[in-house]
């Protein structure tokens, strides 16, 4: 186990939340396709208020702090809510467009102390990347920013998001990202609306692509190991959790509510009525969660892929039960081992609507949105 | 006679006290640490103005039943492998409280 993974394992044990996800506004410079927020300012939290909860978190033990929104420089007190938290010695994450930041912007974030900064970009060609963002120059924006960052010694990791319209461009981003000597990171997770709106989800990747991901040795390292059907459970995994949402990671939204995870929106508090500790330790929403095992899930209890699915609660959750099947992980370890889920098997034995392959079932958007993403993608 | 040694956190680090055990990330390189509970009195104790001796005489041998040489022996050996990663700064003089990344010294003057 590495240093990390056994601190993570301590802070489960005493159960201390280590890491928090801080979006400190929606509003965003862009308008991405498959974004899950709306814009709008509802009422974020004052610089005040941030920086109070900030000196909680540092009290309840928080190490890991990822700043993001919405764009976290359409505010204007980014940089004093980056200073006050590396003044409390947060090991700080910021994700970010870059469409904002200058050489000026590069140097501030170097010179306090930020460990990385994630930046998203959907395809190397103008075309596609400005089509999903629907700013025009922001490709351009935002490598320039990439080269400011680099200069000044930050490490920059490219988030390339996959959906049908820049699939085809991921060996575009990565060449990018080695051109720019920045990580890259693909993640094919197209979330629905926080509101519940589900029509972002008929932007995923189909499941063909799905398993041509899998089967990338520059992707997922040993292809056999990767895809290699699932062991059997034994105690430890029926015993075992989904993930670290509730357990040793919380997501706070710029209004102050506190969820499990971003992609969790169980509200279980808010830092604006009560403390964070209070939140951490009382929620009735969070014991629930912490509660469950992978032995009280209903239908993946019994699936082959308990022990290695990556099933998200959070989109369980979203798709009417945090106990139930993330249809998109049912996919995904469909993809990656050919082996259907146990979900993917009763469905299809009760001969309900909807083929084997649920994450298409999912998708209720207009197919005219995904046909011109697709004409982007081939121009 | 060692020539004596004052130490100072850098300001370029993520710390935090998880369970009686300091976690410390160096932004620099990313190196993670955990500094079992006399690392972690040290590691409270570096102010820049109190001698190494000094925190491992008052601090280290109060605290902990530990002999004083073992004690001054390990401490070296913690602040010249932690000095390495730029998490601790280290002086022949006391130091001033280190503002941003930026004033790190450089690796010859560690």
């Amino acid at each position: 186990m590495s240093l990390l993974a056994e601190m993570n394992q301590k802070a489960l044990n005493l159960g201390l939340p280590i890491s928090v996800h801080l979006d400190i506004t929606y509003r965003c410079n862009e308008r991405c396709v498959h974004c899950y927020l709306d814009h709008d300012d509802h009422g974020e939290m004052t610089t005040a208020e941030i920086t109070g909860v900030l000196e909680q978190l540092a009290e309840a033990g928080v190490f890991f702090l990822s700043l993001s929104g919405g764009e976290v420089l359409m505010r204007r007190d980014f940089f004093e809510i980056v200073e006050r938290a590396r003044q409390l010695l947060f090991n700080v994450k910021v994700k970010t467009n870059g469409v904002m930041i200058h050489e000026k912007e590069a140097a501030r974030l170097r010179r306090l102390g930020v460990e990385q900064i994630q930046i998203s970009v959907y395809s190397h060609r103008m075309e596609v990347h400005d089509a999903i963002t629907k700013l025009p120059g922001s490709l351009k924006r935002t490598i320039r920013a990439i080269r400011f960052l680099k200069s000044k010694g930050l490490k920059v990791t490219i988030a390339n998001v996959l959906m049908a319209g820049n699939f085809s461009d991921q060996p575009g981003v990565i060449a990018l990202a080695r051109e720019l000597g920045v990580a890259y990171t693909l993640d094919p997770t197209i979330t629905p609306k926080m509101d519940g709106d589900t029509s972002t989800v008929a932007l995923r990747i189909p499941g063909s692509d799905l398993k041509q991901v899998f089967n990338n040795q520059e992707l997922v390292g040993n292809v056999e190991e990767f895809c290699a059907p699932p062991p059997a459970p034994d105690e430890d995994i029926m015993d075992g959790f989904p993930c670290s949402a509730g357990h040793t990671a919380c997501y706070i939204s710029p209004y102050g509510d506190v969820f499990p995870c971003v992609q969790f929106p169980l509200p279980s508090g808010n830092v604006r009525r009560q403390k964070f500790l209070d939140i951490w330790r009382n929620s009735a929403q969070l014991k629930e969660v912490r509660s469950i095992r992978a032995r009280n899930l209903p239908t993946c209890s019994t699936c082959a892929h308990v022990g290695t699915c990556t099933r998200c609660p959070g989109l369980a959750y979203m798709e009417g039960n945090m106990r139930g099947p993330s249809t998109a992980d049912c996919e995904k370890s469909f993809q990656r081992t050919g082996i259907p889920s146990a979900n993917m098997l009763a469905r299809t034995r009760v001969g309900s609507a909807g083929p084997l392959i649920q994450i298409q079932t999912l998708a209720n958007s207009s197919p005219i949105t995904l046909f011109k993403m697709r004409r982007v993608n081939c121009e | 006679m060692t020539a004596e040694r004052y130490i100072a956190r850098s300001s370029a680090i993520a710390a935090r006290m998880l369970g009686g055990e300091m976690m410390v990330m160096s932004a620099a390189d990313s190196t993670f640490f955990t500094l079992n509970e006399v690392a972690s009195t040290i590691w409270q104790a570096a102010d820049g103005r109190t001698p190494l001796s000094e925190i491992v005489a008052g601090k280290v041998c109060e605290e902990f039943d530990v002999d004083r040489e073992q004690a001054q022996r390990g401490a070296d050996r913690f602040v010249d492998e932690l000095s390495q990663h730029g998490i601790l700064l280290v002086s022949d003089q006391p130091l001033m409280e280190t503002g941003e990344t930026d004033s790190l010294p450089s690796s010859e003057s560690r």
